[in-house]
């Protein structure tokens, strides 16, 4: 299932000319520059270009306050110590990508949420690729600590400004360490330009009672590779992982989703849907792994695909692993394409066959965009969905803010039906 | 026949009972009433042996045995029946095959040979045409699909080939129309003997004009409260059970 | 009151009915395997050249590849020098009736329940019984010969058809296409053969029957069916064997091909010796079949009940070339004491408008690990294409595994795949209401399973069908309460 060509070229990065010091420099990103890349979710802002800090167009809150955002460079050179319990004793990383971003890595989002602490409006941390004039391998590092009883909503955009002169390529790792009744939700959305390469593990560990969503939208990249790891490691935590690849020309993009049951009564759901247009190839490759210790485990996965083109192709392996017997487990999967009674209901309405095609896929599509919580990063997720399905949106806009569902992300589970997007999810 | 003495027990680290006595001789036929919650399923849980039920304390004997250390297909072939509130799906175990494993397997336990599949159908089309059952149910899985009204009957269906001592009527009623009250509790009443004993658990007043008992209870918070005749009824339908809660409330019966 | 699943502990000696050993005289060749033993095996049976360098050819292939590892079985790495590849009874004369049948074979099919003299007079199943990789008796020869019908063992076949199963062999399994199937076209000694002519409708059941007898014998037979146009062959096949401390090899490659509108329903029961609680003995069952729907509007469909083995590696395939074809997999795979199954289908979609089926029920028990492993793969010609998988899991006791590992691969838009799966063990609201109704923990969860099996069981003739659910119900036994 995977591809030589989904991993950085390895030569290509060793004669790249890794980052210096110049930690100050912008790398050519500009405010106004970036407010056409990523929108302002109201919060703290982390913009990162090329691996490295872009203080001026970060906004961070007061030191002393319950909720610390501040570049991991910044605290391993002011305060090492807070760091070191998070390193320390941290296994080897079970792949090259990853023990490369452990060894290249000097700078990443550094976010730590007080007992009790909640962050209101999302922590925006942007990487940026920029062009600058040579090849670039940036590998972030970043830490979410949220210690007991605390929340927040972490945003991670990777984007880039393209067109770029090299090969350029992300290489990001992002630790959630949930406390007991800790809330994170983590949304990642990838739109880097169709020429870069992306890399991505987002490594969760979430002790009891905590609640974990991770919310991937896979857009852009060349190769993109984005893999969410759950460790369910205390009674009761409930991890949700859901994502939207859309894969279209030559791109190619890769899910590895682990969730783990380590002990009793955890709960968790993978929801990915996928739309594969052009000679796009997507996998999702998700497992649910139940331990022995996993009893009372509610664990279900769901993968569907929408596949537009004849030259697409799409692969997809849900898996469960699981050595428990007090379990209730389920998975499903589809392939399919429009449901063309659907298309025809349309056409009959008098709306040409390709607006027809781009409002049913738009439609299987937003069922994922519907589930992220902050109304500012839903617009804007649900504009750049549109835009590369090269669908319009209504002249209404985006789809309504009022979402019972979204943050939660809760789910039904198990795909059933046909792949296929059925005339009631449209509104004609 | 029937001798509950003191029973608590508690489910999920929940205390449910909390000192229920009751008897019920035999041919006689018991009404257990009350507001939700009060520990009335938890009472015919307890006594047909459901494994998530703990007893923490009481006895019940039933014809001079002691119930509790019974596994439940034990008390099953002592004579207790329940008929389930919410009867359970069992996936490709066809109707006729379950019910007739059930009798055999009873019968086994007496030294009775099994009875033969012929005869066996001969009975259970007999039982179906008192209790108004499709005979299409016959090979359908397990209650599998069946409408609510459907699934009761086929409760009553068991219930008639299984041939009780002690019926336990869950709140049999709950989810039927009038009419299929009405085939309910006329296939109750049919298997109403001198030997057969019942104990029929509701929340309405309703059910007890189609199977008139000899006896009323109330529970609340996990306790008989009142006891009588089968008037007891009719006043509860006037006042509800707001008076019995107050009360209860007043004396800090519910700590 | 503690659920049943948690009284799971204790695991009570599970009785293999079909552990005897009987004491028929076999020649049995020296262990160990060279281009010699090839050589020999070759010519004991008379086989024409072609025959001998095609086993040489998989011989010298597989000389260079290694066991496959990917599969989720732990066992220790199997000694190949230490296999006798070739047994056989040794009075093994000609037979033209059952009546010359060796008496001791004659009653090890009694004990078996598969009298052969019974089931010729009683019931319409042609049965071809193969003790340690020999065919010793087919029956039913006449009446299937009047039809145009081929049902015979391996060995005859290549005496009598050259040209068919030369043709045929290793069309649908090339000699390369794996570890045990090169082994297998090295060494296979027997196995059966089977040709349906052009519009014929097989008038009876095809049966064989599978026993390994000798110790520390490899067992590699070969099956090849093939069905001409437009017709039609139910073939059902049966394993067992002795209770013995260690591990026996069985590597078998089943090769079907389906012409144009003709169809071929294969099912299994295969109830080979599990091992002892303690995971002690059983079979090592490592097995190739796959199915070519190589016509228009063919259809292939494979059976199994796999409740036997210590471990399972098996994958009844079907590869969908011919238009609108047809496949399906129905499986029920049980696993008990230390038992390992890795198992389940591909289903090759090449043609257009093909359409598969898999429905797999696994139960895993006791110590039991159970993996279903399936492939759907739907290339760019395959236009229309549709798959449907359902595979449940059910769990009995706290030490077993069960696994899902469906692998969906996509390459044409207009294909509809769909993939469903659940794991759960039995539920304790079902297992109460059966108790509540008088019947016993075992009973009830023997009732239970079966009932989870009975789509699968639906598929099966009803006497096979019969035997797969005692079955269960026996390999079940000691596993709860």
């Amino acid at each position: 299932m995977t591809r030589t060509g989904s991993t950085c070229d390895l030569p290509r990065c060793s004669t790249c000319r890794l980052p210096s010091v110049r930690h100050a420099d912008s790398h050519g990103l500009t405010a106004e520059a970036l407010a056409t890349l990523a929108p302002d979710l109201g919060g703290f802002r982390l913009v990162f270009a090329n691996g490295h800090l872009v203080a001026e167009l970060s906004t961070m809150p007061d030191p002393g306050s319950g909720v610390t955002v501040a570049s991991l460079a910044s605290v391993l050179a002011t305060d090492p110590d807070r760091l070191e319990p998070l390193f320390a004793g941290r296994t080897a990383p079970a792949d090259g990508m990853a023990a490369l971003n452990l060894a290249l890595a000097d700078d990443g989002a550094f976010i730590h949420l007080a007992t009790g602490a909640h962050a209101d409006a999302p922590i925006h941390v942007v990487f940026c690729t920029t062009d600058v004039g040579h090849p670039v391998l940036a590998s972030t590092h970043s830490l979410v600590v949220a210690d007991p009883d605390s929340s927040a909503t972490v945003v991670e955009t990777h984007i880039g400004v393209g067109p770029l002169a090299g090969a350029a390529c992300a290489n990001a790792v992002t630790r959630v360490v949930l406390a007991p009744q800790a809330t994170v939700h983590h949304y990642t959305v990838q739109d880097l330009p169709d020429t870069a390469f992306h890399l991505g593990v987002v490594d969760v560990i979430a002790d009891h009672d905590s609640t974990f969503t991770a919310h991937t939208l896979s857009l852009g990249a060349a190769i993109a590779r984005h893999e969410v790891r759950v460790h369910l490691d205390g009674d009761g935590a409930d991890a949700t992982v859901t994502g939207l690849y859309q894969p279209a020309g030559n791109q190619y993009h890769d899910h590895p989703v682990l969730v783990e049951h380590n002990t009793t009564n955890c709960t968790s759901r993978q929801i990915y849907n996928g739309v594969l247009d052009d000679h796009g190839h997507g996998v999702f490759n998700g497992r649910i792994m139940v331990a022995p210790a996993g009893m009372g485990t509610d664990a279900t996965q769901s993968n569907r695909n929408l596949v537009l083109s004849d030259r697409a192709e799409v692969d997809t392996r849900p898996r469960l692993e699981i050595l428990a017997d007090d379990v209730k487990c389920a998975h499903g999967a589809t392939v399919g394409q429009l449901d063309e009674t659907a298309v025809h209901y349309l056409r009959t309405r008098g709306i040409p066959e390709p607006a027809a095609r781009g409002m049913l896929t738009y439609a299987f599509a937003t069922e994922m965009v519907d589930r992220i919580g902050p109304p500012a990063l839903r617009a804007w997720a649900a504009q750049l969905v549109a835009d590369r399905l090269g669908a319009v949106l209504g002249d209404d806009g985006p789809p309504p803010d009022a979402n019972p569902d979204a943050g939660t992300g809760t789910g039904t589970g198990t795909g059933t039906g046909t792949g296929s997007v059925h005339t009631e999810e449209v509104t004609p | 026949m029937l001798h509950i003495e003191n029973l608590h027990a508690s489910t999920a680290g929940t205390e449910i009972l909390r000192g229920v006595n009751l008897d019920i001789a035999p041919g006689e036929v018991h009404a257990i009433m009350g507001p939700n919650g009060s520990g009335k399923s938890t009472l015919a849980h307890v006594l047909s042996g459901r494994p998530d039920y703990e007893v923490t304390a009481g006895s019940v004997t039933y014809n001079g045995v002691d119930l509790l250390a019974l596994a439940p297909e034990e008390r099953a072939a002592a004579g207790v029946f329940l008929a389930f509130q919410y009867p359970v799906e069992i996936p490709g175990v066809g109707n006729l095959y379950f019910l007739r494993t059930a009798v055999n397997s009873i019968r086994a336990t007496k030294g009775l040979d099994p009875i033969a599949v012929t005869t066996f159908i001969k009975m259970a089309d007999k039982a179906m045409d008192a209790v108004e059952m499709d005979k299409s149910m016959k090979n359908r899985s397990v209650n599998e699909g069946f409408s609510g009204g459907e699934k009761k009957r086929n409760e009553i269906l068991q219930m008639t080939m299984l041939e009780p001592t002690l019926a336990i009527l869950d709140e049999t009623d709950s989810g039927l129309d009038i009419d299929a009250l009405r085939i309910v509790a006329n296939g109750v009443n049919a298997l109403r003997s001198p030997e057969r004993s019942m104990l029929v658990i509701t929340h309405y007043q309703r059910l007890l004009d189609y199977i008139v008992p000899d006896k009323i209870h109330v529970l609340a918070a996990g306790r008989i409260v009142r006891s009588g005749g089968k008037e007891l009824a009719l006043e509860l339908e006037a006042s509800g059970y707001a008076d019995i809660e107050a009360e209860l409330a007043s004396k800090g019966a519910t700590a | 009151m503690t659920p049943p699943s948690n009284e799971v502990t204790e695991l009570a000696e599970r009785e293999y009915q079909h552990g005897f050993v009987t004491d028929i005289e076999t020649e049995v060749i020296p262990k160990g395997l060279d281009e010699d033993v090839v050589r020999l095996i070759s010519s004991k049976k008379n086989e024409p050249e072609w025959l001998l360098e095609w086993r040489l050819a998989a011989y010298r292939h597989w000389v260079t590849m290694s066991e496959p590892t990917w599969q989720k079985a732990h066992y220790p790495s199997i000694d190949f020098q230490d296999i006798a590849y070739w047994a056989a009874p040794k009075p093994k004369p000609k037979l033209n009736s059952l009546d010359e049948v060796d008496p001791e074979l004659r009653e090890m099919f009694d004990k078996l329940g598969i009298s052969l003299a019974e089931q010729e007079r009683l019931s319409n199943v042609a049965v071809d019984a193969i003790v340690d990789s020999v065919s010793v008796a087919t029956t039913f020869k006449a009446k299937l010969a009047e039809a145009g019908v081929i049902f015979c063992s391996f060995s005859e076949a290549v005496a009598e058809h050259p040209d068919l199963v030369r043709a045929n062999l290793g069309s649908v399994v090339p000699v390369r296409d794996n570890y045990y199937a090169a082994l297998n076209s090295a060494v296979f000694s027997d196995g059966s053969f089977c040709y349906i002519p052009a519009g014929v409708r097989c008038p009876m059941e095809l049966s064989t029957y599978f026993r390994i007898n000798s110790a520390q014998t490899g067992q590699f037979e070969r099956t090849l069916i093939v069905a001409e146009e437009g017709s039609y062959v139910s073939y059902l096949e049966g394993c067992t064997a002795p209770m013995r401390d260690e591990n026996q090899l069985h590597a078998a490659v089943v090769e079907l091909v389906a012409h144009t509108d003709a169809q071929i329903k294969y099912a299994t029961v295969q109830n080979w010796y599990p091992g002892d609680a303690e995971g002690r003995g059983g079979i090592y069952n490592f097995v190739t079949k796959r199915g070519k729907c190589a016509g228009d509007r063919s259809k292939i469909s494979w059976t199994q009940v796999e409740t036997g083995s210590a471990i399972t590696w098996k994958y009844p395939s079907v590869v969908l070339q011919g238009d609108d074809s047809v496949g399906e997999f129905y499986s029920v795979a049980l696993t008990a004491g230390r038992q390992q199954a890795d198992t389940g289908t591909k289903m090759i979609h090449i043609g257009k408008n093909t359409s598969s089926t898999i429905v797999s029920k696994g139960i895993s028990a006791a110590h039991g690990q159970n993996t279903y492993r399936g492939q759907v793969k739907v290339l760019r010609s395959a236009q229309g294409a549709r798959n449907f998988t359902q595979c449940d899991s059910l769990l009995i006791g706290s030490d077993c595994g069960a696994h899902t590992v469906p692998y969906i691969e996509v390459k044409n838009a207009s294909a509809q795949v769909e993939h469903e799966a659940s794991t759960s063990k039995i539920g304790e609201d079902q297992m109460f209401y059966c108790r509540q109704r008088g019947i016993s923990e075992e009973d009830a969860t023997s009732m239970i399973v079966n009932g989870f099996c009975r789509e699968v069981f639906n598929e099966l003739p009803m006497e096979f069908a019969v035997e797969a659910q005692r079955l269960l119900s026996v390999s079940l036994e000691g596993s709860v309460g």
